[in-house]
């Protein structure tokens, strides 16, 4: 279920867009995660499925969300990665932690780096080293 | 008394014998959550056996649908393949005839799944990359080149635009000059599934059962051969549902379709035989063993009482089985052949009419030609090494076995309630009760692998730090230029009058529900409209689907 955003400027809670880019509906493992992190107090939105990379920007801007998961499993992920992270780069958004999730190849995991997104989970991590890398990197409280 | 102790002849004994000495410290719950007994014995069992599990081939076909089983024929092995151009996949398709593979089974892109063509810029990046590209006539006339449509059986998978492949595949048949009353196969257009579990959708809920509908109805008048939906349990399980979940749904979801075409006035035995099924293999072997048999019992019975079927072949639940994608991990990938053994093992013993069998760097990458070739020979070993197909449903009679079996049936009938309690299967897609009942379901199995309360081999426990990479298939960007070329190249050389005329067509039919839209859709695949021009005009009448997600 969907949260209403809390909008109480100075809360401590980490907001969280986890986010499916792409067309295959593998919503699985976002649905979990996103359970996982609301369970642990954070902030979830979750965008739903078969997202473009504009409305993903726009999200984590409506959202003013401190993280971004995206989760890819449809293989597409070095043409979608590449389009979210130039996006946030013209909004000026460079505060925003951004992890991936998904069937990613080993091969592809330096450039996405490179790229900016902060860690690459494949398939076996658990849903608490994914909290504990959010909790760990957004060490500010949010934006408000 | 003697000084040895009488070993337990009773159940009591027995279980006094047993407390004596304390469990592993180990869960024993089944996969799905279910707690597990140490023993079983005949009290476990539903009395009323005879009529309960009866003979190979007799209501209500517990033991398998045919009464020869195996020992007359073997299950179909299909590997469900397909990436690339029309091209490469239709090179795939030649290789696993050669190899032996009996049927095929084509897997379609994600663009395609979505109804979107090859140039439409959502699907950049997707192109052929899940599966194959098809846009047009053209590419499902060069899937099938040299080779025969009227005596190879093809199962296609693909839902919300099933309609719209179907009428290409009628069409590239006819070039062939193959009729379509000669047409074998399967399309799976399972589109409440969609909804439930794989989310592949193109329009709301209503229109895509109306569209569904008239597929079925085309194909019971039309191609009499042809199965016009294979209800799938596959993507509800892969969603992260337990066995019991995904029997219940499924099965749900096959009465719904059944429902719906009585309404329409078809009589049941004019198109419930050609009603097929698809299920998971997961990892639990008994528990999956159990599933099969509930499912066979369950759909004979509400055909029967239900439906008023009196044909036998409409009471009869053929299905096809695929091992599970989910239980594959990326660690240690050569594991993955052992699972897939075990649950290939488990459709068979469970009484499987067709079988894919992953392959182990599925985890990992779109499978290469060395790993489809040894998920193949996983199926020739079982049938030709095992012995287990030399006698039929082996397992029937076992005391755990049969009381499983009992139990999801009783499952599958308490959610059969809830559903109907909300209205039937389509108020309860609507309500997003299936949907979320998976997301429990999927998300207490995520804690109790998190937990290491159950282990996942490889991942979770028994780990290495060796360097697992193993190679894995690339998927060419090319692919995707040569895919938009081809449907600028089919824009170009068509008569576009022709197009926009039938697509013209196509609209006023979806604006009048007492037409069928095979005829229509029929008309564009000849006419050369793509699959995307054929969903976006049906899309300005009906409009699309957005789905509130629960989690």
């Amino acid at each position: 279920m969907g949260r209403v955003p809390d909008l109480v400027k100075g809360s401590s809670k980490i907001r969280v867009v986890v986010a499916k880019p792409g067309l295959d509906g593998h919503d699985r493992g976002a649905k979990i995660i996103a359970r996982a992190l609301r369970d642990a107090g954070m902030e979830v939105i979750y965008t739903g499925l078969h997202q473009t990379p504009e409305q993903i920007v726009e999200t984590v801007i409506q959202e003013d969300a401190d993280a971004v998961g995206l989760s890819i499993l449809s293989g597409a992920h070095m043409t979608l990665v590449p389009r979210i992270m130039s996006l946030l780069a013209q909004e000026g958004i460079d505060d925003v932690l951004v992890c991936l999730g998904g069937t990613i190849p080993a091969d592809d995991i330096p450039e996405l780096k490179r790229l900016g997104v902060s860690e690459i989970f494949t398939p076996g991590a658990s849903t608490q080293e994914i909290v504990d890398f959010i909790n760990g990197s957004v060490r500010e409280p949010p934006r408000g | 008394m003697g000084v040895h102790q009488s070993a337990p002849t009773t159940h009591e004994e027995w279980l006094a014998a047993y407390g004596a000495k304390p469990e592993r410290d180990a869960e024993f719950i089944s996969l799905s959550g279910e707690p597990v007994q140490a023993l079983y014995t005949e009290a476990d069992v539903t009395e009323g056996g005879d009529e309960r599990i009866g003979m190979p081939g007799q209501f209500p076909f517990t033991r398998g649908v045919y009464p020869s089983m195996y020992r007359g024929r073997l299950w179909t092995m299909r590997q469900f393949s397909g990436y690339g151009t029309a091209h490469e996949t239709n090179a795939r398709f030649r290789y696993l005839l050669e190899h032996g593979q009996t049927g095929l089974s084509t897997a379609f892109d994600m663009p395609s799944l979505m109804g979107l063509d090859s140039d439409d810029p959502r699907s950049e990046g997707e192109v052929g990359r899940e599966g194959v590209a098809v846009d047009t006539l053209d590419d499902m006339c060069e899937l099938f080149e040299g080779i025969d449509l009227g005596s190879v059986s093809v199962s296609m998978t693909i839902n919300a635009p099933a309609a719209i492949m179907m009428a290409f595949y009628v069409v590239a048949a006819e070039r062939q000059g193959v009729p379509a009353e000669r047409l074998g196969g399967t399309i799976q257009a399972d589109i409440l599934k969609e909804y439930i579990a794989q989310k592949e959708w193109c329009f709301p809920i209503d229109p895509a059962m109306r569209l569904l509908g008239d597929l079925v109805q085309w194909s019971a008048e039309n191609a009499p051969r042809w199965h016009p939906i294979s209800i799938s349990g596959y993507h509800i399980r892969e969603a992260g549902a337990t066995a019991q979940q995904e029997l219940a749904f499924t099965l749900k979801n096959g009465l719904t379709y059944i429902q719906q075409g009585v309404d329409r006035g078809l009589d049941v035995d004019d198109f419930a035989p050609r009603m097929s099924f698809f299920f998971n293999a997961q990892i639990d072997f008994f528990e999956e063993i159990a599933k099969y048999r509930a499912a066979r019992r369950i759909w004979a019975r509400e055909l029967r009482d239900t439906f008023g079927a009196r044909d036998e072949r409409s009471m009869l639940m053929r299905f096809h089985t695929q091992t599970a994608g989910v239980s594959l991990t990326a660690q240690q990938p050569l594991n993955n052949i052992v699972r897939t053994s075990i649950e290939a093992l488990a459709g068979v013993l469970g009484g499987t009419q067709s079988l894919h069998t992953n392959s182990f760097d599925e985890a990992l990458a779109l499978p290469t030609e060395e790993a489809v070739r040894v998920a193949l020979r996983t199926q020739q070993i079982i049938a030709h090494e095992t012995g287990v197909t030399s006698t039929i449903d082996p397992l029937g009679g076992s005391y755990y076995v049969e009381a499983l079996t009992d139990q999801m049936e009783q499952a599958a009938y308490e959610y059969f309630a809830r559903i109907d309690e909300l209205g039937g299967m389509v108020e309860a897609v609507k309500a997003n009760f299936c949907q979320r009942e998976i997301a429990d379901a999927s998300f207490e199995l995520q804690q109790r692998i998190d937990s290491g309360r159950r282990i996942v081999v490889g991942v979770n426990g028994f780990k290495h730090d060796e360097d697992d990479s193993i190679p894995t298939l690339k998927v060419s960007p090319e692919v995707e230029r040569r895919q938009r070329d081809r449907i600028v190249a089919v824009r170009a050389r068509r008569d576009s009058a022709a197009a926009e005329r039938a697509l013209a067509d196509l609209q006023l039919c979806a604006s009048r529900p007492d037409v069928n839209l095979m005829p229509a859709l029929i008309a564009c695949a000849r006419a050369d409209v793509t699959e995307g021009e054929a969903v976006k005009a049906l899309q300005q009448i009906w409009g699309d689907y957005r789905e509130t997600p629960v989690f």
